[in-house]
């Protein structure tokens, strides 16, 4: 692993309406590996990875990346979005809007269509697609730019076991390949499955942070071992 | 009821002796509609997705202006198009006055909110739904508005309709700057009035049949031609 870091996050900050959303909080991530997120509801995960990706304004704080070039980072949200287009169009959009040359634009389409298995609804509309299909077409739009980081925000919560199962191998082979994935998981299971690091949010802020397997093993917060436990944390 | 029997007649044996005053009157009616139409819709579609993407200081105030202009009343438009471009207006140098050109400016000033408003409420709704997905992929503010205008075409095709509807069945205005003159600024509307005027209600109901034809056939074929009822697709 490397010891620079892509992404640095210095006393930052959030707050709305005076309300205190995230932080201050300090965080580095390394430059590999798979990072899980969790904690309750309401912790500040989707904040923090708001945050990160730089789609929520902080007040205070900085964050510092070691790539500055936004198109090297992507965002997958919890409720997939989909434009009103085709499948096809939907995977080509992004390289649209950088201008890429339209043969190198239809190859990567055509491979990512076969990679999520949707290569037999290249031209049915992306509005028609069940849960699964929608948010591994959401995953496969945020890759096709080959992104040094993706940022995903509960991309399983309201999926089936099959298709959390596929999205999981799809997202297993991206960090094979060097893709840095940050991910919000309420999903223990899925943490174990996935992560190589895990940071723990409480109210706002960095409770407890480590590699994974330490993690789980031994917590060193009540609060950490009652949530891997399943109890309620507040 | 015998008045609309023979209206009807008169209607149906107008338009099958392919009756050369109403061709000239149904394709003047077309001409100015349709250039309105087209004025409008140039300045009010790109107008109304502005105001749903961009945030400015007097963003509610535009919203609201252009909503209240849509109930501006057309003869008070023509009026003041008449004085703008009567010999002593502002524009009088331009000789507009009693042409097909001051009844396209009137009719552009009358549908312009029309169909900015429609348009702008539906971009917000568009604009809700794609909002993090464009921010998230660091879109400038023309990717935004062009992808909004794409992929809302179908409820800009309804807004423009809507505009459409309403210069198409106008009189009171391009009576006031076209003068109604024949052969030269009548169209069905203003003709319908004469003829009512004149006590010859036969040929104003035929007039009037024609009309709705027209609205209806040109309605039918916007649909049909960019396949709005297709499914699957968009």
């Amino acid at each position: 692993m490397s010891a620079k870091f892509p992404l640095e996050l210095d006393q930052v900050l959030v707050q709305r309406k005076g309300k205190v959303l995230l932080g201050p909080l300090d965080l580095s991530l390394k430059k590999n590996g798979v990072t899980i997120i969790l904690g309750p509801n309401g912790s500040g995960k989707t904040t923090l990875l708001r945050a990160m990706h730089g789609i929520e304004r902080i007040n205070g704080g900085r964050i510092t990346w070691a790539q500055e070039d936004p198109a090297k980072h992507a965002f997958v949200f919890q409720s997939p979005v989909v434009l009103r287009r085709t499948v096809a169009q939907n995977l080509a959009f992004p390289l649209q809007l950088l201008n890429v040359p339209r043969a190198e634009t239809e190859a990567a389409v055509a491979h990512w269509l076969t990679r999520i298995g949707l290569s037999g609804k290249s031209e049915t509309a992306a509005t028609r697609l069940s849960g699964g299909e929608r948010q591994k077409l959401a995953i496969a739009r945020a890759l096709i730019r080959k992104p040094d980081v993706l940022f995903l925000d509960e991309p399983c919560a309201n999926l089936d076991g099959y298709a959390t199962r596929e999205i999981e191998t799809i997202l297993g082979e991206t960090a094979e390949a060097g893709t840095r994935l940050v991910m919000a998981t309420h999903d223990m299971g899925q943490a174990r499955r996935l992560a190589d690091d895990i940071v723990f949010m409480l109210n706002g802020k960095v409770h407890e942070t480590g590699a994974a397997e330490a993690v789980i093993a031994r917590p060193q917060t009540e609060e950490l071992s009652a949530f891997l436990k399943g109890d309620i944390v507040v | 009821m015998i008045d609309i029997l023979d209206g009807l007649k008169a209607a149906f044996w107008l338009v099958i002796s392919f009756d050369a005053e109403l061709w000239e009157i149904s394709l003047r009616s077309l001409r100015v509609t349709l250039s309105a139409l087209i004025i409008a819709s140039l300045i009010a579609i790109p107008l109304g997705t502005y105001l749903a993407v961009q945030r400015f200081r007097y963003r509610r105030f535009a919203i609201s202006l252009i909503n209240a202009l849509m109930g501006l009343p057309p003869v008070v438009i023509g009026l003041l198009v008449y004085i703008a471009l009567s010999r002593s207006g502002p524009f009088g140098v331009l000789n507009l006055l009693f042409t097909p050109t001051a009844m396209i400016i009137a009719q552009v000033i009358i549908i312009t909110p029309v169909i900015a408003s429609i348009a702008h409420q539906a971009m917000r709704e568009l604009w809700a739904e794609y909002h993090d997905l464009l921010i998230s992929l660091n879109t400038t503010k023309w990717q935004r508005i062009v992808t909004l205008i794409r992929d809302g075409r179908r409820n800009l095709l309804t807004a423009a309709l809507a505009g459409f509807g309403r210069a198409i069945g106008e009189v009171g205005a391009i009576m006031v700057v076209g003068g109604n003159i024949d052969h030269v600024t009548r169209v069905l509307t203003t003709a319908i009035a004469l003829e009512t005027g004149k006590g010859d209600f036969a040929l104003a109901l035929a007039l009037g049949f024609v009309l709705i034809g027209i609205a209806i056939v040109v309605n039918l074929a916007i649909h049909t031609l960019s396949r709005t009822e297709r499914e699957g697709r968009w």
